[in-house]
């Protein structure tokens, strides 16, 4: 197999957005009758490889080969007609047409400029029995699941001869059953010839299906490896970027003094706690005074651990304790009720109203909680504005201009500001330093751990993991949205140790919460 | 006990969900027309039918391209405005005197030129076209008071042939050459929505637009062809209601595009788009005619009535789309 010529080779390619350098001289190549994963971390320039691959993006550099001849697509269209095909994560069909016209729909075959459905239908069956599904090709695609929908889309796509087939996360809302079912289509597709190129933040699944992995990072290519010869510790060490050891000394350098467990009340104990398809049930107490980190790779679900314990998604299972009384967390209002607050991963789009002041952003999670009826009264909005644009040393310190104009940093600030005035009892905070400078993420992680010896719960959400261990008290780790381990950070833990966790997934010790 | 469940369970997937909007708007209908027969006995004669036909022709091709509009999630307020223009310009050319072919042409190249233009506006300004339709109604209204302040009748002969051409058998029942015309435009609809790219286009964007984008569908093409059928529609409609009133006048079918897309939903097309049927909307309209001939026959009824039972039924079947979940994202 890896004898035959590359149906695909991208050499040297570059992309350049204002700012930022997406792809920097990556190449890749992609034979016919392979599974190739290609895996980095978000913002690795996975998405902008494909985009520039199917002609949504052109290059700054490179060349493209199809087949052994130099194309440049300009668009999706031109991609498919040459047969590149794209299966996107989200399914993009018309759920209201019936399966077999999805599959046609553009293409259909007509006698006369009529379309002849029978014709269609027959084709349609045809197809399907090639991916080995058995539906009725006349029934409404919405009736379906979004597995058979995945499906139906891959029929569209390798419908008009395509030689490769691009799936770019198609599993992330499908479960295992579905999973399974997908895999065996692309086992059989594989088998057929067909060259695909598979995207997924899911280690286990690049390890059952991929012959080979191409690791990215930073926008630039770490390299091509059969999967047989890559273990999963090197391929998260490959995707990360460091040397565990490198990692181990950074850390060595501070850490929180979690030598002494917290001895505070249980204030949020869920059990058997999970939704379908975001992420798997998991037990998790928190106690005052305690910061526990939740690590993992991007896409493992951290976020959506954070977002069921603020009741911004529903738990579909499982069962939530405040302070020993059992209640649900079915919304936000609920959440804040019990004084729990969450400053979003995403501050642009969920947590910062850019046109608002600074003061009118502080006081908004207070004014909610107070209920719209009872306005909070200027003078005592002026004094604790003050006091936390102070305390936080938000600049410019002016509580009256529009929290668009600060830099990322400060806009982390007033987010906080704003939880912070609501004297929360467990404050979730969701990559609060992402994205933001050095200084200032060294003041909110000083903040964080002054919280906490205030007597306030922290889950600590982030990306870093340098930076969980110096301030967690106790770590959970999540893998491929399931909460693998939950380890207490004494000397024995290091960051060597959580990517072993991240990389293998449960079987090493779990530490009972 | 079992069998039973199961039987269940098989007859209700045998009848696919989109289809129950029609029916029960077919339901309705035949209960309407039930209730008249037992009331009245002159309600019995066939003619009433026909009728129903004659007053509402030019309503049933306006509904026509009404539903390919709201089949794409769209909607088109300007109709009732271009249903006047046309019959306003159709009856200045004609006292001006223009030949009845030339005038022909010229009115039914109106309302699709301005529904061509509506369609681009709303496709390549990306614009709603809820305000660039009405922009459309104020527009051909104005240009209807412009043409004359007052009522204009039309004297042409081949406009009162039209008229007065009754076309059935010697016993006495009849129906108009409108309502003929009214059947071939229903005809070439239908066939166009079920058998042709466009119609299957139009169902497509109607059901997720971005997902016709991404996959390779002409959808700024068929959004402004979808105007331009209305449009054009909408000029048949002005032509036939000239035939019935043989007069422009500048304050007619004011409110019209109301009834219609009231003709619309209660004929089971679901107003976000991508689901239902041109023969739901002639069965909508029916419905629209058949209370009207109810309140007429009552005698004692102010007819006003109608758009109360009329708003009932809309609020009825909007209900009816949501409880039957046609929901589509």
């Amino acid at each position: 197999m890896t004898g035959s010529q590359p149906v695909l080779t991208m050499t040297g390619i570059s992309k350049s957005f204002p700012g930022v350098r997406a792809l920097d001289g990556v190449d890749f190549r992609l034979l016919p009758g392979e599974v190739h994963a290609l895996m980095g971390e978000n913002g690795a320039g996975k998405s902008t490889l494909i985009k520039v691959l199917t002609g949504v993006y052109r290059t700054d550099h490179g060349a493209v080969t199809l087949g052994g001849a130099e194309v440049s697509f300009s668009g999706p269209m031109q991609a498919t007609a040459a047969g590149v095909s794209t299966v996107y994560q989200e399914v993009n069909l018309c759920t209201n047409l019936s399966v077999a016209e999805n599959i046609f729909i553009g293409r259909e075959p007509r006698r006369l400029g009529a379309v002849r459905w029978a014709e269609m239908r027959r084709r349609a069956r045809a197809l399907l029995a090639r991916l080995d599904l058995d539906i009725d090709v006349n029934a409404q695609l919405g009736t379906y699941s979004l597995a058979v929908q995945q499906m139906v889309a891959i029929a569209r796509a390798i419908d008009v001869e395509a030689r490769v087939l691009v799936l770019d996360e198609p599993t992330s809302s499908l479960d295992a059953g579905e999973v399974a079912q997908l895999f065996r289509v692309m086992r059989q597709l594989r088998d057929d010839g067909l060259a695909i190129l598979f995207v997924t933040h899911f280690l286990d699944q690049v390890y059952e299906i991929a012959d080979r992995i191409t690791v990215l990072r930073n926008g630039r290519l770490v390299g091509e490896y059969p999967t047989s010869e890559l273990p999963q510790l090197g391929l998260v060490e490959k995707m990360i970027g460091k040397e565990l050891r490198a990692l181990e000394r950074l850390d060595e350098q501070s850490r929180h003094d979690a030598a002494a467990p917290v001895e505070g009340a249980p204030l949020l104990d869920v059990r058997e706690l999970g939704r379908r398809s975001a992420v798997a049930r998991f037990d998790l107490t928190i106690h005052e005074g305690e910061v526990v980190g939740l690590a993992g790779l991007l896409g493992s679900g951290r976020t959506e651990v954070a977002r069921l314990l603020f009741g911004a998604d529903r738990a579909d299972h499982g069962s939530v304790r405040v302070h020993g009384t059992p209640t649900s967390l079915r919304n936000p209002v609920a959440a804040i009720g019990h004084g729990i607050g969450f400053c979003s991963e995403n501050r642009r789009a969920e947590g910062i109203v850019g046109e608002l002041s600074v003061r009118e952003n502080i006081i908004l999670a207070l004014q909610a909680a107070r209920g719209w009826l009872r306005p909070v009264p200027r003078r005592r909005q002026d004094e604790l504005v003050d006091r936390y644009v102070r305390a936080l040393s938000i600049r410019p310190a002016d509580p009256d201009i529009p929290v668009g104009n600060l830099s990322g940093g400060n806009q982390q600030k007033v987010l906080l500001a704003r939880w912070l005035i609501t004297e929360p009892r467990l404050l979730i905070l969701d990559e609060p330093t992402r994205g933001i400078d050095i200084g200032a993420k060294t003041e909110i992680q000083r903040l964080v751990a002054q919280l906490s010896d205030g007597g306030m719960a922290v889950l600590f959400v982030s990306a870093e993991l340098e930076e969980v261990l110096r301030l967690s008290h106790r770590i959970a780790v999540m893998r491929d949205r399931e909460m693998v381990a939950q380890l207490t950070n004494d000397q024995s833990v290091d960051a060597d140790r959580i990517m072993q966790t991240i990389a293998a997934g449960a079987g090493h010790e779990e530490v009972p919460s | 006990m079992t069998t039973l469940s199961l039987l269940a369970a098989r007859t209700r997937s045998r009848l696919p969900r989109r289809h129950v909007p029609v029916l029960a708007t077919l339901v309705l209908l035949l209960v309407l027309y039930g209730v008249g027969v037992s009331q009245y006995r002159a309600f019995s004669n066939i003619q009433v039918v026909f009728n129903v036909f004659i007053d509402n022709g030019f309503l049933l091709v306006v509904a026509v391209g009404m539903t390919f509009v709201i089949l794409t999630g769209g909607i088109d307020l300007s109709v009732g405005s271009v249903v006047a223009m046309t019959a306003m310009v159709s009856a200045f050319l004609l006292r001006e005197g223009l030949p009845a072919a030339l005038v022909l042409i010229i009115a039914l190249l109106i309302g699709p030129t301005l529904g061509f233009l509506m369609g681009c506006v709303i496709h390549f300004f990306d614009i709603q076209p809820f305000i660039v339709t009405l922009a459309g109604m104020f527009f051909a209204r104005g240009m209807c008071t412009f043409i004359s302040g007052s009522s204009i009748p039309i004297t042409d002969g081949f406009w009162t042939r039209m008229s007065q051409q009754r076309i059935g058998n010697p016993s006495g029942n009849f129906v108009s050459i409108s309502v003929l015309i009214a059947f071939a435009v229903v005809a070439v609809a239908a066939y166009t929505l079920a058998y042709t790219r466009l119609g299957r286009n139009v169902y497509a964007i109607g059901g997720n637009s971005q997902s016709a984008l991404l996959m390779g569908l002409p959808v700024g093409r068929t959004r402004i062809a979808v105007y331009t059928i209305s449009g054009l529609c909408a000029a048949i409609g002005g032509i036939l209601l000239s035939f019935y009133t043989l007069s422009g006048a500048p304050l007619i079918g004011v409110g019209m595009e109301l009834d219609v897309i009231a003709a619309v939903v209660i004929g089971g097309t679901v107003l976000t788009g991508g689901s239902g049927y041109v023969f739901g909307t002639v069965l909508g309209v029916l419905v629209l005619g058949v209370i009207q001939t109810l309140i007429t026959f009552d005698g004692s009824l102010n007819s006003w009535w109608t758009k109360i039972v009329i708003g009932g039924l809309l609020f009825a079947f909007i209900l009816l789309q949501r409880l039957i979940g046609i929901r589509y994202k």
